[in-house]
């Protein structure tokens, strides 16, 4: 049934969360559509978070092989060869993901995101990159941005216990309701390849350490020509090297990158299963906020690390230089 | 962590036992991250079953699981996937007497997600006894939270107080309701307790059809139906003495609404024109056996949506409805009943009649969606933040099993950053020196020792406020009161009789100056009550009639993050509690930069245009409410 109203098989399901952020963002959740690219731990607990929250639907793309290295950290996936062999990560988690919401569709689609045309990203409300390669991510998003339609766009990463999410909305309308007033805000997003250019010397001090070690590790992947997290510790001397130049490139000293960071992160390839629940729950609410269009977005960097216990927002953009 | 710290953890986590205890919003998650973190050996205990409503979040369970032991069925659905990995399942209350001290001593440490105050104690009390590391957690909404207790290290989970649920003077509710949830507890534990409830049950309401003129005048009970009294003549009758008679005679008392804003008596002959009872013939024609439990009023009177706002007329129409419908079609129920949200009739009645009382006294109707949240005790709940906090647990639980003290922390899940942090990591304190439950600090009850029973003494103090489930009572070598299986027929006489008796009275008299000693055996509790006599008690202020105090008030207790935070269903209550406040000198956590905003102070709401929704707090938190009325 697709009426303007909730039917009454969601208003029964969806009842909790009505009560948090009301109904008519849970019509309006019903209608979107998520498109979810490279499925590992964190990825697959956003999108259990996404079909329970009752999107339209899920679009999942990973065309590779169900393997061991898969099955950790991956509770879509069940352990029994006989049942995985052959199939695509994506295949199975569709299958498991299905199971979590009955209205909600869930689909696969076949091969490389980054060939797609641009009109292939207008089917869609929400773009999610996860493991992306820096090529990718900026592929992509420049093409969310040229559509009229306004598709909002995340990246997400985990390495160790570490996690990164970038949120780009463009230009966001919403109200806030302050002192029993409602107040008109727009907050304006930069585009992926800002975000990740921005010169590092008016970056203020305090800022997320994580958010200079991954454009390290972004750039040692990319001009390796790696995949997402196909490095190790015997990496480590081409990363420093790689932090040296671009610490030298934008005048800052080597201290604002702590090594020990870059070695985590390069050798802690395994994602660490209490950090994708934390990292996933959080790029899930993120997108939630996004599509019902309550509550106020993260702008637009978020960083959670085990090791200290924060989850930071980070907002970097290049109005630091002006 | 290098490879050889990375080997150490995961033998940590490999050898570990671990007990969960609830298997519901927050536990269905944790065990998911617990066995895919390594975990091997979980246990759980869960006494509910699964309901429709869960599955929004508890995503191990499925439709067709509704009904069965949730317990249960989380180990099964976990098992699909780590098969290989040992899950007890236990589909039992944590209080029971089987889940004693020894129990716990066989766990490394106890992860609770529980949904009320009174089983938290009671696990904080065992793991306290038994000296296995708490790690406790809640959630509400988007608000989350974690902390670690480990005793001798670590506050326990009630060195801090943690408020009672809310409860509202007699008279609020009977005869002067300023907010709608008075109107709600009126309709609830008052008006459908009498109407369908326990007979024999005591109740504030009034039922006398007295003339105010003649007193002498045989009084009946208004709510005794006749044998073939016309079901909708009798739904008036109770209509007209509740909503117009009552108020009429509240009214005749002058001093009572002096300062207040009167009330206006409501009649069903203004608000209902009598042909609707002709039109309504569907009800009259039913065969007084026909037994439906999903009757339900609205689709009889055309309304079809639950977030719709009711006038008066249409909430005085569900209220005859459904008080026919309940004679007609549920008529062997009536006598047994207590209100359950899930019972949808019993929700329309008491929205109807709320709402009704709440326009006689000026004050703004709701919707059947947020009436039933307030009845009910609903708490709000969304996956993601359960989701977050599970990670959270599991990650606290590693340090605890590492004994890597100085790294354990509370988290806090914030819905707005505070200082840029969404998780907000805060070093625990250390116990409260004046703590009851785990530093023996002795207690001050201020009581009437000459009028006081000492039934109001176990009801209201001991197990109420102290949370004791099977308690003793001792006054020097006297035993006054105890409970248990092992007890012959003269003791429990015994018992009894003390019971009745006002405590100055009692065989070993409890006087000024007396001390008390009340013990839990299961729990392995024991606190001394200092007893000071007092004449006078405030009916508002001190309704109880006796003030219990002696333990430190958590610095953050005033009455705005007071009344944010809990009840039964209490979840993130530190949140707001654990912000800004003096800090004493004993306490180990620095002010730095890890101060929580009192998010519930900022009212940024942001919601687009045509959005109605408030967020519904706990119900007994109204004054909290942010609603636009329309």
């Amino acid at each position: 049934m697709d009426g303007e109203e909730l039917t009454e098989q969601e208003t029964a399901l969806y009842d909790r969360q009505i009560r948090v952020w009301g109904a008519n963002a849970q019509r309006r959740l019903t209608k979107s559509h998520i498109l979810v690219s490279g499925i590992k731990g964190t990825v697959a607990e956003f999108c259990k978070n996404i079909v329970l929250a009752g999107v339209g639907s899920v679009t999942l793309m990973d065309d590779s092989l169900v393997n061991e290295e898969a099955l950790n950290a991956n509770f879509l996936i069940p352990p029994d060869e006989n049942a995985y062999r052959g199939k695509t990560v994506a295949e199975i988690c569709c299958d498991s993901l299905k199971d979590f919401n009955p209205m909600v569709l869930v689909s696969v689609e076949k091969g490389d995101l980054s060939a797609r045309s641009t009109e292939f990203f207008e089917k869609f409300d929400v773009v999610v990159i996860g493991y992306g390669s820096l090529a990718t991510k900026k592929a992509v998003n420049e093409k969310c941005r040229k559509l009229s339609k306004r598709v909002a766009f995340y990246t997400v990463d985990c390495r160790d216990s570490c996690g990164e999410i970038f949120v780009d909305l463009q230009d966001y309308k919403y109200t806030k309701k302050k002192l029993e007033e409602k107040v008109e805000c727009e907050l304006n997003f930069p585009s992926f390849q800002e975000a990740v250019s921005v010169p590092w010397k008016p970056i203020p001090r305090r800022t997320a350490k994580l958010y200079f070690a991954m454009r390290v590790i972004e750039v040692f992947e990319e001009n390796e020509g790696r995949k997402h997290g196909e490095c190790s510790l015997l990496d480590l001397p081409t990363v420093l090297e790689i932090k040296k130049k671009l610490c030298e490139a934008n005048s800052v000293s080597e201290s604002l990158v702590p090594d020990s960071l870059l070695e985590r992160l390069i050798s802690g390839t395994i994602e660490f299963p209490p950090a994708c629940a934390i990292v996933g729950g959080i790029l899930a609410q993120e997108v939630i906020k996004a599509v019902s269009g309550k509550g106020e977005p993260l702008k637009n960097f978020f960083y959670y690390d085990a090791q200290d216990g924060k989850g930071v927002m980070e907002d970097i953009s290049n109005s630091f230089t002006s | 962590m290098d490879t050889q710290q990375q080997q150490q953890q995961q033998s940590f986590i490999q050898g570990a036992k671990v007990l969960m205890v609830g298997a519901g919003g927050i536990g269905c998650e944790l065990l998911k991250t617990l066995a895919l973190s390594g975990f091997q050996d979980i246990h759980i205990i869960d006494m509910d079953t699964i309901e429709v409503s869960n599955l929004n979040r508890q995503f191990l369970f499925r439709r067709s699981h509704v009904g069965q032991s949730k317990a249960k069925v989380a180990r099964d659905a976990v098992l699909r996937f780590r098969p290989h990995i040992n899950i007890r399942s236990y589909h039992a209350n944590v209080k029971n007497p089987e889940f004693d001290v020894d129990f716990f001593k066989q766990f490394d440490v106890v992860l609770n997600g529980l949904d009320n105050l009174d089983a938290r104690r009671h696990v904080n009390r065992l793991c306290l006894a038994a000296d296995v590391p708490l790690v406790e957690s809640g959630t509400t909404g988007f608000l989350g939270q974690v902390t670690v207790h480990v005793k001798g290290k670590t506050e326990c989970y009630e060195c801090q107080t943690k408020p009672a649920p809310k409860t509202y003077p007699v008279c609020t509710i009977t005869s002067t309701p300023t907010k709608f949830v008075h109107c709600i507890v009126w309709a609830k534990d008052l008006l459908f307790a009498k109407l369908f409830g326990d007979k024999n049950q005591d109740n504030d309401l009034n039922v006398r059809a007295n003339n105010a003129a003649s007193s002498s005048k045989e009084t009946e009970d208004v709510f005794e139906r006749a044998e073939d009294e016309d079901i909708d003549q009798y739904g008036r009758k109770i209509y007209d003495h509740v909503f117009g008679y009552n108020i009429e005679a509240a009214l005749s008392n002058e001093e009572t609404w002096k300062n207040r804003t009167r009330p206006r008596p409501i009649y069903s002959k203004e608000v209902l024109p009598e042909s609707l009872s002709q039109q309504n013939g569907t009800t009259q024609n039913c065969s007084a056996t026909d037994d439906d439990s999903t009757v339900s009023a609205m689709p009889l009177l055309g309304l079809k949506n639950p977030q719709e706002l009711w006038g008066l007329t249409q909430n005085s129409l569900v209220f005859i409805e459904a008080l026919k419908l309940f004679f007609a079609k549920r008529k062997k129920e009536i006598g047994h009943l207590t209100f359950d949200k899930d019972d949808q009739l019993a929700v329309e009645f008491v929205t109807a009649a709320a709402n009704i009382r709440a326009e006689s006294f000026g004050i703004p109707l709701h919707s059947l969606f947020e009436a039933k949240g307030i009845a009910g005790n609903i708490v709000h709940a969304v996956a993601t933040t359960n989701a977050i906090v599970a990670g959270l647990i599991v990650i606290e639980a590693i340090k605890v099993l590492k004994k890597d003290a100085d790294k354990y922390r509370m988290t806090y899940c914030l819905e707005h950053p505070s200082r840029k942090m969404l998780l907000m990591p805060v070093e625990p304190f250390e116990p409260n020196p004046a703590c009851y439950v785990c530093s023996k600090t002795p207690l001050v009850l201020e009581i009437n020792t000459q009028k006081s029973k000492l039934r109001d003494l176990v009801d209201k103090i001991v197990t109420a406020k102290l949370g004791m489930n099977l308690p003793l009572i001792m006054h020097g070598a006297s035993l006054l009161y105890e409970v248990g299986d092992d007890l012959d027929d003269i003791m429990v006489a015994n018992y009894n009789a003390n019971l009745e008796k006002s405590l100055s009275e009692l065989p070993s008299p409890v006087i000024n100056g007396s001390i008390l000693t009340v013990e839990d055996l299961q729990q392995e509790l024991s606190c001394k009550i200092n007893v000071k006599h007092r004449e006078e008690f405030d009916e508002e202020k001190e309704p109880e009639g006796m003030v219990l105090s002696g333990w430190t008030q958590s610095p953050a207790t005033n009455g705005e993050s007071a009344s944010t935070s809990n009840n039964e269903n209490e979840k993130a209550v530190d949140v707001t509690e654990s912000s800004s406040g003096p800090e004493m000198a004993s306490k180990k956590r620095r002010l730095s930069e890890t101060q929580p905003e009192n998010d519930k102070k900022e009212t940024e709401n942001v919601e687009s245009d045509d959005d109605e929704i408030m967020e519904i707090e706990n119900p007994v938190m109204v004054s909290k409410k942010k609603k636009r009325v329309e």
